[in-house]
């Protein structure tokens, strides 16, 4: 992948971390939080309207195809065949 | 059952008091709960110098291996209460973890010590033999009197202490506290009867936990590696914990849900084809210990009420995950038992107690975060919850950012209590490296060095006793008049500050009262942003206090008296 970025990368400027977990579970809890009380169908709508956010603030579509590619893969058949 | 271990059954002594009706002996100090926090209290306190009396209602150690894993920050604090080496020595120590989603390993985690510390991440050992191990150093001490079969019924805190009413095999008699330090564990008799709230999560799940000896082990002798699988097909929908430990006793966790029946699931005709579809037919293996457990995430508000303080799990529990539990207990002694020191001797005000329920509290809600992290991340409680973490863990194999977020247990460290009133900040002509790990609360890191002698040695050895002052420089036996001088003087006052010098070089012997060690790798200089001529306090509980590019003797004592709680 040549655009895409699957490092470690969640961060907030100005905080230095005593633990490299702390800012991907600082995410993680805050999206968890976000889904609370929701059917499992708001969920699923929460869910796709956060992808659209972030893949509208990413733009570039060379990072947004391999993040595609990246999602597709090992998920259901492959990408492409028929039925 | 239970065939690798022998319970020790402590000889339960009839006291005196209760040959002399009416008396009502006063001790400085009383520990009620001979656990692995309680007995660390104990130990730490009579290792002083001063009378401690610990009480405790059973009279053998915990039954079945309960608190497992035990991390470096706590193997350094037994290594000051003389238990480090039994501990390592007997334990596992183990550095693989792998994770495992359905039939796959997803990946496998390093935790690899940095080198340069004398003890490693992690070690496991069933806590019978921790607490083995601490009632024979107990045993040591000539000034700590440890009464087995002593349950307390009753206290009533006063203003100068608490009046205890203790039961025993012949009868009862009460005794007074001049200060009660409270080690009875999760259910806290004393916190329940005491009125005092603890308030917090509980969580909606069951476990069963079971210790198994296993005939033909997954590893070789001495190696011991964590599996964790998310969803395996013998236990499929819930996670399971492999964990070794010492006579080759293995610890498995199986989470079963929050509608299972703990009484039907200890069955051992239910246990055994559980594990045995976890470890397939061929592995021969017999159970030792069984027991289903539900957890609770919660803390009390403070752990002081007046001349009553409250350690380990009578004041704050958490889920097992990340071994925060008993790591956190023995965590609490560390830092209370300095401050309870100087408190009895009249050398500092009863508020440095305060600072004590305050910086354990953060350090609680800490662990109480990372804990309950790992639980909701473990124990998905709603679609969308199994969902998002289907979705981390199937990227986790192939992408580094999603390995990260697998949190199958965030591993106990200490707290670095950052935010703590007994800190000295910075002084703006003090510059540090931001990204240096150390700063005042910082748990002092250990690092090689060598001894006066020449001989290898560990930094944290030479610390743990009082307060030091670590002062890095070129050559011990290079200091100039005045700074000798300085120093005599820091380690003449009151409360002293004995300096503990850290040369670039060897050569030369130090001045008279000063300790010496070289830094000879340079590790404890680089650890601390430190160059010649900076001074770090620490105090006795191995936390830096404070820092500074130069000595400057009086920002020492009013540092000291910052760390003491005897300024506002």
């Amino acid at each position: 992948m040549d655009h895409l970025n699957t490092q470690p990368h969640f961060h907030e400027p100005g905080r230095s971390e005593l633990h490299a977990f702390t800012p991907g579970d600082d995410f993680y809890e805050a999206l968890i939080a976000t889904h609370q009380g929701l059917s499992d169908a708001d969920s699923r709508l929460l869910n796709a309207r956060l992808v659209l956010l972030l893949a509208n603030h990413v733009g570039d579509l060379r990072v947004l195809r391999e993040a595609l590619a990246a999602a597709r893969a090992g998920v259901g058949a492959p990408a492409g065949a028929a039925g | 059952m239970l065939s690798t271990y022998t319970y020790p059954r402590f000889a339960y002594q009839r006291p005196a008091e209760l040959d002399a009706p009416g008396t009502v002996p006063r001790h400085p100090v009383v520990v009620v709960g001979a656990g692995p926090v309680g007995l660390a209290a104990a130990i730490d306190l009579a290792q002083q110098g001063r009378p401690v009396l610990l009480l405790d209602d059973d009279d053998t150690v915990s039954v079945g291996s309960r608190g497992l894993c035990y991390a470096k920050r706590t193997l350094e604090i037994l290594d000051r209460l003389g238990c480090g080496d039994p501990v390592v020595d007997k334990g596992v120590t183990w550095n693989v973890g792998r994770t495992f989603h359905r039939e796959a390993e997803v990946f496998h985690f390093n935790l690899l010590p940095e080198p340069g510390h004398r003890r490693p991440g992690m070690v496991n050992l069933q806590q019978y033999y921790l607490e083995e191990y601490l009632v024979q150093r107990a045993a040591a001490l000539p000034n700590l009197t440890l009464r087995w079969k002593h349950q307390v019924t009753q206290v009533s805190p006063q203003g100068d202490g608490a009046l205890l009413e203790v039961e025993t095999p012949d009868g009862r008699y009460r005794l007074h506290a001049d200060w009660l330090v409270v080690a009875d564990g999760a259910r806290s008799p004393i916190r329940r009867q005491l009125g005092l709230d603890i308030e917090g999560k509980v969580f909606q799940d069951r476990f069963l936990i079971a210790d198994v000896v296993i005939k033909q082990p997954m590893f070789a002798e001495g190696q011991a590696e964590r599996w964790f699988w998310f969803d395996p097909p013998f236990h499929p929908g819930q996670s399971v914990l492999l964990h070794r430990e010492a006579d080759d006793v293995w610890r498995i966790d199986f989470q079963l849900g929050w509608d299972a029946d703990p009484e039907a699931e200890k069955q051992p005709e239910r246990v055994i084809p559980r594990i045995r579809q976890m470890l397939g037919p061929d592995r021969d293996f017999e159970l030792e210990w069984v027991s289903v457990y539900t957890f609770q995430c919660r803390r009390m508000q403070r752990f002081r009420h007046g001349r009553v303080l409250f350690v380990g799990d009578a004041a704050h529990q958490v889920s097992p995950f990340g071994a925060r539990g008993a790591n956190s207990g023995i965590q609490d002694t560390d830092n209370l038992a300095w401050k309870l020191g100087l408190v009895l001797d009249g050398l500092a005000p009863e508020a440095l107690l305060d600072s004590y329920s305050d910086e354990r509290v953060a350090a609680a809600d800490e662990n109480l975060l990372n804990s309950t992290r790992s639980t909701d991340f473990i124990t998905p409680k709603s679609q969308a919850s199994q969902d998002l973490r289907n979705a981390v863990l199937t990227l986790a194999g192939e992408h580094a950012f999603a390995r990260a977020l697998v949190n199958s247990g965030r591993l106990s460290v200490p707290a670095h209590l950052r935010g703590s009133a007994l800190n000295t900040p910075d002084r703006g002509a003090d510059t540090f490296d931001p990204a240096c790990r150390m700063a005042p609360g910082s748990p002092l890191d250990d690092a090689p060095v060598q001894d006066a002698a020449g001989r290898p040695a560990w930094l944290l050895d030479h610390t743990g006793r009082g307060f030091q002052l670590l002062l890095f420089v070129e050559r011990a036996d290079a200091l100039d008049a005045a700074t000798r001088q300085a120093l005599a003087a820091l380690a003449d006052a009151a409360i002293p500050v004995r300096a503990l010098l850290v040369a670039r070089q060897a050569g030369g012997s130090a001045p008279a009262g000063c300790d010496a060690v070289v830094d000879h790798e340079g590790s404890a200089a680089r650890r601390l942003d430190a160059r010649p001529g900076s001074a770090y306090l620490l105090r006795p509980d191995q936390h830096l206090a404070a820092r500074w590019r130069a000595l400057d003797a009086a920002a020492v004592r009013a540092a000291v008296a910052r760390a003491t709680a005897q300024t506002a």
